[in-house]
């Protein structure tokens, strides 16, 4: 296909995807659904956003590049023009985000031809929900020293152990679990599974967040047996497999569908610039003080300067290496989330002490509820700390803290 | 939007940038700056610094057509736009290069905008040349200046002139009695009154006008507009100075903190080192993805250019205070004296942060489009 044939062929498809979205917003649900998917607890939230999920994998907007046999749409290069649409276009968010964002990506990778046939197509469609079993009470940062442990037993494997932080753990089928198969080898004594978690010896309970949400769990395996088909890569290989997960978890991959947040962080910036207009403190707009529209411009320029950074992640010359820029993507972008809902903060002075369902509160209490949750994006995933850790070992070569 | 993808940078720049920067690296520009200093150290012996730079590595810029790659191809340049100068100062910035390249790429985007082509066609011929159009209190408005035109003869004093020492002409912003015009000057009619300043690499002074023979580039009244549609250029270009230089910083202070061992370890190990460079480096990428965004809209997008620009000088401005601050901090005793080279990158940047405004004012005239 000739190059100017590819250009237009991608232009009808951004086309197509705007239409489509434009034409099949879905009407909200009855009651407010959370800001993102981590809080999802609700069988009717969880019900409304299947279907739309559902829906979007059938107009072709997830899994738009993966193979057919796969249950994916056989496109090249779509799915960055899909996702990017489904982020401009405000839409809800994709329940099944672990299953796109972690599961598919890895399994493509290090899955069997029978895993891939078997556990993509409900992944794509939201029919299969997944969780992430990784972190677990004594191995958060430090991965490596998890201690759920894997015993085979004939063609089963018995697990033992406890894992913490599992969003999504109560509404999920199916677990991506990390267990330990060699207490003597730390870095290959790990293997990877998945465990089904509708069966015995699996226990979920929720743990409340700071915000009063649910939507993490904690998750108890009491020998619980998975069959080795289901064992990822081979034994001993789950550290390798998770770091590729994990990859993908930053945002350092190409995905198989957008992990919809239902707002850019562009729109945002106007929403900001717009509450900074509308709010009045000692009779003029907090909007004509020098010192928030310092702040919030600052904040302006840096979401401008992220998705600049996106350009130019693409371009090799001017990249400085391929990792460089996407590795920079979670760490930076959670932390301009989160200078942004401070402003916010800010701005509202005294009336940021509204909360949800408080009837003066600006916005139902968004901003309040949204700066909380922006502490996901900094601690979860590897914490921003980490993640500095990573980009001066890899990007910049200076010695490793451990 | 309608910008490129790859913000315009085509094979032919690329290759031209590529081509600078081995050209910079093989001329180590600061070995001489260093020779030219020896003895100056000291400001309270009040020696004036010479505006040195390399006449060789000028001259053989010239023979590579670096000076006239901006200037339009009706006034016998290459006719490239601000997406190729902005990468050659990227380059020129990384090397802290002290060179008239600098403010005669400035010069080429202000004479473009006025349509003067015989001025064009004196850069292309090799002239060097410098804008000298602020007012006593740095006030980069035509409108301040204070310049007084009568005829072809100008009379007064001009402000904050970069590379003054260097340049063969000036771009000067007189008022006349239609209003304040634009004007070129030949080196040889003005005197130049140096300023010591902080800053190794760069030159700066006044220039004295008494009567001085000159040519009009845009007619009275008109200053005003010609200057506000090449302020993007102008934005961006120091921008681009900025963004090379952090790299540079970046690079240097990572390569240091290998190498500089204490507590039986490389100091990179501990993360209250390894962690600012690591912000230097998200500071660094930030500004270059800002700068190239806003060269390729003053090229493609004019409409959008002015808001590009700034938030690109906003970054920029910041990211020079940060990763100077960082670069001397981190290199401990050694990045205090005068025998490191972080002093002359850091020097540079404080000088940078503050041309056609800090990120502060940038960002106040950010807001009044809102
Ligand atoms: C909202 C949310 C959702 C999550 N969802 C999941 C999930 O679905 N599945 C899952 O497996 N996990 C999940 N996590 C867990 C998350 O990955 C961990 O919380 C994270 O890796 C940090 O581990 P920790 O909480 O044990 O903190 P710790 O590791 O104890 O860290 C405490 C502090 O010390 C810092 N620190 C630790 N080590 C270092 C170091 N070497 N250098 C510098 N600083 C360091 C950290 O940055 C942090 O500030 C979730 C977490 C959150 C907040």
């Amino acid at each position: 296909m000739s190059e100017a044939t590819q250009l237009r062929e991608q232009e009808e498809f951004r086309e197509y995807c705007r239409r489509w979205l434009e034409e099949n917003r879905p009407a909200p649900p009855s009651t407010t659904l959370p800001q993102a998917a981590y809080e999802v607890t609700y069988e009717d939230h969880r019900n409304y956003l299947v279907d739309w999920q559902a829906k979007c994998y059938e107009a072709g907007l997830i899994a738009t590049d993966v193979a057919r046999e796969y249950g994916g749409h056989g496109h090249r290069n779509f799915q960055a023009i899909a996702s990017a649409e489904v982020r401009r276009a405000n839409v809800p968010y994709f329940l099944n985000w672990i299953g796109l964002g972690m599961t598919a990506p890895t399994l493509l990778v290090h899955g069997t031809e029978e895993q891939k046939k078997r556990f993509l197509p409900p992944i794509f469609t939201a029919a299969e929900i997944w969780c992430q079993g990784f972190s677990e009470p004594g191995a958060g940062s430090d991965l490596v020293s998890l201690q759920t442990s894997a015993v085979k037993d004939g063609d089963n494997w018995i697990i033992n152990g406890s894992k913490v932080w599992t969003s999504l753990g109560a509404l999920a089928s199916w677990m991506l679990l990390l267990a330990r198969t060699d207490k003597n080898d730390k870095y290959n004594g790990i293997t990877y599974f998945m465990a089904p978690m509708d069966q015995p010896g699996v226990t979920v309970r929720p743990i409340h967040k700071m915000t009063g949400e649910c939507g993490f769990n904690e998750v108890f395996l009491e020998n619980v047996i998975i069959p080795d088909h289901l064992r990822v890569d081979a034994v001993g290989a789950g550290w390798k497999v998770a770091m590729s997960t994990l990859t993908s978890e930053r945002g350092a991959a190409a995905g198989v569908g957008a992990v919809a947040s239902s707002e850019s962080p562009m729109g945002a910036i106007h929403q900001l610039i717009e509450l900074a207009k509308r709010t009045r403190r000692n009779g003029r707009a907090v909007w004509d003080d020098p010192v928030w529209r310092d702040r919030i411009m600052k904040i302006y320029e840096r979401t401008e300067a992220a998705v600049q950074n996106g350009r130019r992640a693409r371009i090799s010359s001017l990249n400085g290496g391929a990792m460089r820029i996407p590795l920079q993507g979670k760490v930076v972008g959670s932390e301009i989330g989160q200078e942004m809902h401070q402003i916010a903060l800010g701005v509202l002075g005294q009336r940021s002490s509204l909360y949800v369902h408080d009837k003066h509160a600006e916005e139902d209490g968004r901003w309040a509820l949204g700066y909380m949750n922006t502490y996901t994006g900094t601690i979860s995933g590897g914490s921003s700390e980490i993640q500095r850790n990573i980009l001066g070992e890899r990007v910049l070569g200076l010695p490793k803290t451990k | 939007m309608t910008q490129p993808r790859d913000f315009g940078f085509s094979e032919e720049i690329q290759m031209l940038k590529r081509d600078v920067q081995r050209f910079l690296e093989e001329r180590q520009p600061i070995t001489g700056l260093r020779a030219s200093l020896a003895g100056t150290e000291d400001p309270h012996r009040g020696n004036v610094r010479g505006g040195w730079f390399d006449r060789e590595a000028w001259a053989a810029m010239q023979e590579l057509g670096w000076h006239l790659l901006a200037v339009p191809e009706s006034a016998g340049g290459v006719g490239m736009g601000l997406v190729a100068a902005a990468a050659v100062q990227e380059e020129i910035g990384r090397a802290a290069c002290p060179t008239p390249l600098t403010s005669t790429l400035q010069a080429t985007f202000v004479l473009r905008e006025a349509g003067a082509e015989t001025a064009l066609a004196k850069i292309a011929a090799g002239t060097s040349m410098s804008l000298a159009l602020y007012s006593q209190d740095g006030s980069l408005e035509a409108e301040d200046t204070e310049v007084v035109a009568d005829g072809d003869r100008l009379t007064g004093t001009a402000w904050f002139v970069q590379d003054a020492q260097k340049s063969d002409g000036f771009i000067v912003a007189a008022r006349a009695a239609g209003g304040v015009g634009l004007y070129y000057v030949d080196a040889s009619a003005v005197t130049v009154a140096p300023d010591r300043i902080v800053d190794l690499t760069r030159d700066q002074g006044c220039i004295e006008l008494k009567g001085a023979v000159a040519e009009v580039i845009a007619a009275p009244g008109s200053a005003g507009d010609v200057l506000a549609r090449a302020l993007p250029a102008l934005l961006t270009l120091v921008a681009a100075d900025i963004a090379g230089a952090a790299e540079w910083q970046l690079q240097t202070t990572a390569e240091y903190a290998k190498v500089r061992e204490q507590f039986d370890r490389p100091i990179g190990f501990f993360q209250a080192v390894k962690h600012p460079i690591v912000n230097m480096m998200i500071a660094a990428d930030e500004t270059r993805s800002l700068m190239y965004n806003a060269a390729a809209a003053y090229d493609h997008d004019p409409a959008d250019a002015l808001r590009c620009a700034r938030l690109a000088k906003s970054s920029a401005s910041d990211t020079a205070e940060f990763c100077a601050n960082r670069s001397t901090q981190l290199h401990g005793g050694i990045g205090f004296t005068w025998e490191a080279d972080v002093q002359i990158w850091h020097k540079r940047q404080m000088h940078s942060q503050f041309l056609f405004g800090d990120g502060a004012w940038q960002r106040a005239r950010l807001a009044e489009q809102f």
